[in-house]
């Protein structure tokens, strides 16, 4: 037997500060986005689980954390990503979180991220934080470098972790150790302190349940983690469930569901296009993206249930009644919480209807697979008791 | 009754001139939960390293090979409804197909459990 996919060329790859700590509990280490990563500990389908009825611990250390600031006062910060994104920065209160997207100048997406604007420190004029992808943080960087003005100091904190705990008993498990967090809602953030060290904390995350991110000075990653899964609710959890658990969640993947070759109207993504932004324009890619927004887009992101047992995976063909391909799927795999496989393609306007029957082709198999509105697993965010 | 193994990690037991093909329980191990397997149906030609079956974890889709020529009897039923049978029980209940074999000189190239004990220490 053998694997279909073909591994990808391994230049250097690094280990992150909780690297042992994973391998001492089990963790199956692979490489990912230039990274040692753990992708399952007991196992996929019951870390998954685990996550939708208790509380799961996640390492995203590999992902990109920026700190956004401006060396002189006169210089706008939020103006300069505005002209790089369409999110309403400006609007957007202090210690809260948005989500949004790194755009080209054709409007393709370069990458998706989420930003805060944390409450200020005495002599701060502005900062930004932000969490971009893995794979894209060195390039989004440059990208930043290149189109911001120079006043402008992007940190990558390399020397900061991040976690996710994730799941119904998150909370339960994360306000015995730093109280207070639970007083906060989906998409708030804010700075705590853990036994003498400074965490800044958002509720959110990337599996469709209430709960939390965590950026940790990387010095303390190993005792925060330690004392997380010391908690009776928390497991530690690798990238296979988080995959299964986003795809469930119909959160987009960077790389397979988003790509330079999609837009945010494309995408199915309207929500990241704020209402001021719109109406003003002035982020890349306006002129294209507000009109594929005013008359459809050719192709957009769907869901899809597929009948039968067999995922059906990236790279498998949406075909029309011919055979031709008229589509792709862009992520797919089987869903533990939802006991079928299911999927996300990009398919022609006229089939992005909910309720739409379609064929996919896999390694010369077709399967028969229905449009449906995402997510497939209902989200279970905190919007306050 | 003789059991023999393959680089790719497929099992043969053979009994007389039949043979029932499954993957080793190292096997299973790397690919995680089996969500589904896809069995060749009775009559079915296979020529040795020929792609017999299908079998997808959570993660991935892995080939299964026919460790020898010979056309297949029956593939295993029980695995439509519970494919997860390949990771509780891999070498035994979770087999994959029986096969009624071509040429038995063709074993003489796979190997027997020690060696492959030995194979996979190495990995």
């Amino acid at each position: 037997m053998s694997d279909h996919d073909d591994d990808d060329v391994i230049i250097e790859t690094l280990a992150l500060p909780l690297d042992g700590w994973h391998r001492a509990r089990g963790g199956r280490m692979v490489e990912f986005a230039g990274y040692w990563m753990p992708v399952q500990y007991e196992g996929i389908m019951a870390e998954h689980l685990w996550t939708r009825e208790s509380a799961g611990l996640f390492d995203v250390s590999h992902m990109g954390q920026l700190s956004i600031t401006s060396d002189e006062a006169a210089t706008d910060v939020v103006a300069a990503l505005e002209a790089l994104m369409p999110a309403d920065i400006a609007g957007l209160a202090r210690n809260r979180a948005r989500y949004s997207l790194l755009l080209d100048a054709g409007g393709g997406i370069l990458d998706d991220l989420m930003l805060t604007r944390p409450a200020l420190a005495d002599g701060e004029s502005e900062r930004v934080y932000m969490v971009v992808n893995s794979a894209t943080k060195y390039d989004d960087v440059a990208h930043m470098i290149e189109h911001l003005p120079d006043a402008i100091t992007i940190n990558l904190m390399e020397d900061h972790a991040l976690l996710a705990l994730q799941g119904p008993k998150a909370v339960d498990a994360l306000a015995r150790l730093v109280p207070g967090v639970e007083a906060m809602v989906f998409m708030q953030a804010g700075g705590f302190a853990w036994q003498g060290h400074d965490l800044w904390i958002s509720r959110s995350g990337y599996t469709g349940e209430d709960g939390f991110e965590i950026s940790v000075p990387a010095e303390a990653a190993e005792a925060l983690a330690d004392a997380l899964v010391a908690q009776p609710e928390v497991k530690p959890i690798g990238l296979g469930a988080r995959d299964s658990l986003r795809l469930e969640a119909g959160l987009p993947l960077y790389g397979h569901d988003l790509t330079p070759e999609t837009t945010p109207v494309m995408a199915d993504l309207g929500f990241a296009l704020f209402k001021r932004r719109r109406e003003q324009g002035g982020f890349p890619g306006a002129e294209r993206i507000l009109a594929e927004r005013a008359s459809g887009p050719v192709s957009k992101r769907v869901g899809l249930l597929v009948e039968g047992r067999q995922p059906v995976r990236e790279g498998a063909s949406v075909v029309d009644a011919e055979g031709s391909e008229v589509g792709r799927v862009t992520s797919g795999g089987f869903a533990p919480s939802v006991g079928a496989p299911i999927a996300m393609a990009y398919v022609p306007a006229a089939m992005a209807v909910p309720g739409t029957r379609i064929q996919l082709a896999q390694r010369g198999k077709v399967h028969a697979a229905t449009v449906t509105a995402m997510p497939f697993v209902p989200h279970r965010y905190f919007r306050g008791a | 009754m003789s059991r023999y193994f393959t680089e790719d990690h497929e099992w043969i037991d053979v009994d007389g001139d039949v043979g029932t093909v499954g993957i080793s329980d190292y096997a299973q191990g790397q690919l995680g939960d089996i969500v589904f397997v896809d069995v060749p149906e009775e009559g079915k030609q296979l020529a040795k390293g020929d792609e017999a079956a299908v079998v997808e974890s959570v993660k991935a889709a892995s080939d299964v090979y026919s460790p020898v020529s010979g056309t297949v009897i029956e593939g295993n039923p029980a695995l439509t409804d519970d494919p997860s049978l390949v990771n509780s029980d891999p070498e035994a209940e979770g087999w994959f197909f029986k096969l009624s074999l071509k040429d038995a000189g063709e074993l003489d190239g796979l190997m027997d459990e020690a060696a492959y004990e030995a194979f996979v220490a190495k990995l």
